[in-house]
């Protein structure tokens, strides 16, 4: 504080940040940095308890899925469209843990973040806003659903679980598949007043699409008036693309509706978010 | 002048839906002073300064901040404002300094800037021990003042203080106003709501009392005690159920009679004279008090309302 005196009328510091008089303004990279880093200053102390769910909790169904009931799967008719059953589920549990990660991290995180710290008025009280707070957070989740993948992948590659190296591409189709799950929920968790929702959610939206998106079995084996459902949610089109690139299958057209349904989900939620975000925050 | 006018507000209006919460008022903070808002809960003096915040879009009227418009250059405004919210919103997460760093980031300081910066605010918070602690186990004097820190990591010239010692104990208040005087020293302008008397009194050079969103008094509090109130105030005090009773027989001593649920309050210039008189007049209260006016006669006296409750 003794640096500061009523006398001095221009900001001579390193940054040009400090010291009375016009502030030399943050560019966007640096507003999003810095929202970024201070999710990564708290996950640091927090990454314990994520790591069953976000590590172990994929690692569990490949070796129950993949290998258990893989093997009845392969003896009894011979594995699933042609494919072992280890290959053809383990992209499923790739995309539906995008999908677990990105819920997990955009339900509570959020509400938290608006009612219980309110450290998201903290920020807006400075010169960042709504969209910097919102997209700086997202970046965050994204990164998370991305080393989830990265690692469930170079874990699950010598089970062989993954028939080509295309399943490279697994990866940022889980966080694309994982962010059209978190935007939507971004904007459902800032208008929610408490967090009874969320269990509904996850009761009635998280378990279903968990089951019922192709994830363990092809949708054309669900009944008929069921398929809509995965056709309509994003689950099924993000297990669609991670098994197209884990069996190095070329997706063809059908490819370009899973991507379009997928950014779709990002993009209406990127606008539902921004937007109550910015009626409950700054209103 | 203008620019040692830092807030201008004119017919400034903020409304709600129906409800209107600022109903227009004019409002000029000078560079340099210690502003207050006095009001009770629910006076518009938190929305008034969220729009000052530039976190709440102005509905009507006129608002010009450091001369610049908060619709247009709210970024820009908030690199120099310090805000220090009624609740201590801090991260519970993370370390005393650690709230600290991640708060300057988001002005773009340099992490040398930071560091640096957060050293020189612990020491002024007295913080410098615990630095390396949660802030889960703090007391309440101790956020407050970490609160505080943070919202002078930008080196501001305005400072949004909104109920500063709102829950605190009289100790760690006394070392809060000690701790914002020496801002004030340093020039910085302080702007205040508080709905204590005895804070205002302390802190502020000039302030509005609000009330239903209006402004119905402005001056030094001294000018607004001369001007709303007498010299000195006697309290006397009866038999809750016998209060009713000398309503009567003591109205008309002094130049004023404010009837209180537990207390009748005299205004005269001299206190013991009034007393006197009281007990010329066969009234012989349980107990009685002189005392010097303060802002909380003048809110009663301009609202017909006690400010606290």
């Amino acid at each position: 504080m003794s640096t500061t005196t009523p006398e001095r009328v221009s900001p001579r510091t390193p940054s040009g940040r400090l010291g009375f008089g016009a502030r030399r303004p943050t560019t966007t990279p640096e507003r999003l940095g810095s929202v970024m880093a201070h999710h990564f200053l708290v996950y640091r102390r927090t990454w314990r308890g994520s790591i069953i769910g976000r590590f172990l909790s994929p690692l569990f169904f490949l070796l129950s899925m993949g290998l258990g009931l893989g093997a009845l799967v392969d003896d009894s008719a011979g594995g699933v469209d042609g494919l072992p059953y280890l290959q053809f589920v383990v992209p499923g549990i790739l995309a539906m843990q995008a999908m677990m990660t990105a819920f997990g991290e955009s339900t509570y995180a959020v509400m938290g973040y608006i009612k219980w710290n309110q450290m998201y008025a903290a920020m807006l009280a400075t010169p960042l806003r709504v969209v910097e707070v919102l997209g700086g957070h997202l970046a965050v989740v994204a990164f998370h659903v991305f080393t989830g993948a990265l690692i469930f992948v170079v874990v699950a590659a010598p089970f062989g679980a993954f028939a080509s190296w295309w399943v490279v591409l697994a990866v940022p189709v889980a966080v694309l598949t994982g962010l059209a799950f978190a935007v939507p929920t971004f904007a459902l968790a800032a208008r929610l007043e408490n967090d009874n929702g969320f269990s509904i959610l996850f009761r009635f939206v998280v378990t279903p699409l968990m089951l019922f998106s192709g994830t363990f079995f092809p949708i054309d084996q669900l009944p008929v008036w069921m398929q809509p459902l995965a056709w309509v949610t994003p689950l099924w089109h993000g297990v669609e693309l991670s098994r197209d690139a884990s069996t190095g299958t070329a997706p063809g057209p059908l490819g370009l509706v899973h991507l379009g349904v997928l950014l779709l989900y990002v993009g209406v939620g990127w606008v539902l978010a921004r937007r109550s975000f910015t009626r409950r925050l700054v209103s | 002048m203008g620019d040692d006018i830092l807030v201008r507000a004119r017919g400034l209006t903020k409304r709600f839906g129906d409800f209107t919460a600022v109903d227009g008022i004019d409002v000029d903070v000078r560079r340099g002073e210690a502003f207050g808002f006095l009001g009770p809960n629910g006076a518009g003096k938190s929305s008034t300064m969220r729009m000052v915040g530039c976190v709440s879009p102005v509905t009507a009227g006129e608002l010009t901040i450091l001369g610049l418009d908060p619709a247009s250059d709210g970024p820009a405004i908030r690199a120099r404002l310090g805000v220090c919210p009624q609740n201590d919103i801090l991260d519970e997460d993370l370390s005393v300094e650690e709230n600290l760093w991640v708060y300057g980031r988001f002005f773009g300081l340099s992490r040398h800037e930071v560091r640096s910066r957060a050293d020189e605010l612990l020491a002024f918070a007295q913080l410098t021990e615990r630095r390396h602690d949660r802030v889960e186990p703090l007391s309440g004097g101790m956020k407050r003042r970490l609160t505080i820190a943070r919202s002078l990591m930008n080196d501001p010239e305005v400072l949004l203080l909104d109920e500063p010692t709102t829950g605190l104990d009289p100790q760690a208040r006394h070392v809060l106003w000690d701790r914002l005087f020496r801002l004030k020293r340093e020039g910085v302008t302080l702007i205040v709501t508080t709905h204590y008397m005895d804070e205002a009194e302390q802190l502020c050079d000039r302030l509005v009392v609000m009330d239903h969103g209006r402004i119905v008094a402005e001056g030094s509090p001294r000018a607004l005690i001369e001007e709303h109130s007498t010299r000195e105030v006697l309290e006397l005090r009866f038999d809750p159920d016998e209060q009713e009773q000398h309503v009567d027989a003591v109205t008309g001593v002094g130049e004023r009679l404010e009837v209180l649920p537990d207390r009748l309050l005299v205004y005269a210039h001299d206190g013991d004279t009034a007393l006197a008189s009281v007990h010329a007049r066969g009234v012989q209260p349980l107990s009685s008090l002189v005392r010097r006016s303060t802002l909380e006669d003048v809110f009663l006296h301009l609202t017909g309302r006690s400010l606290v409750d």
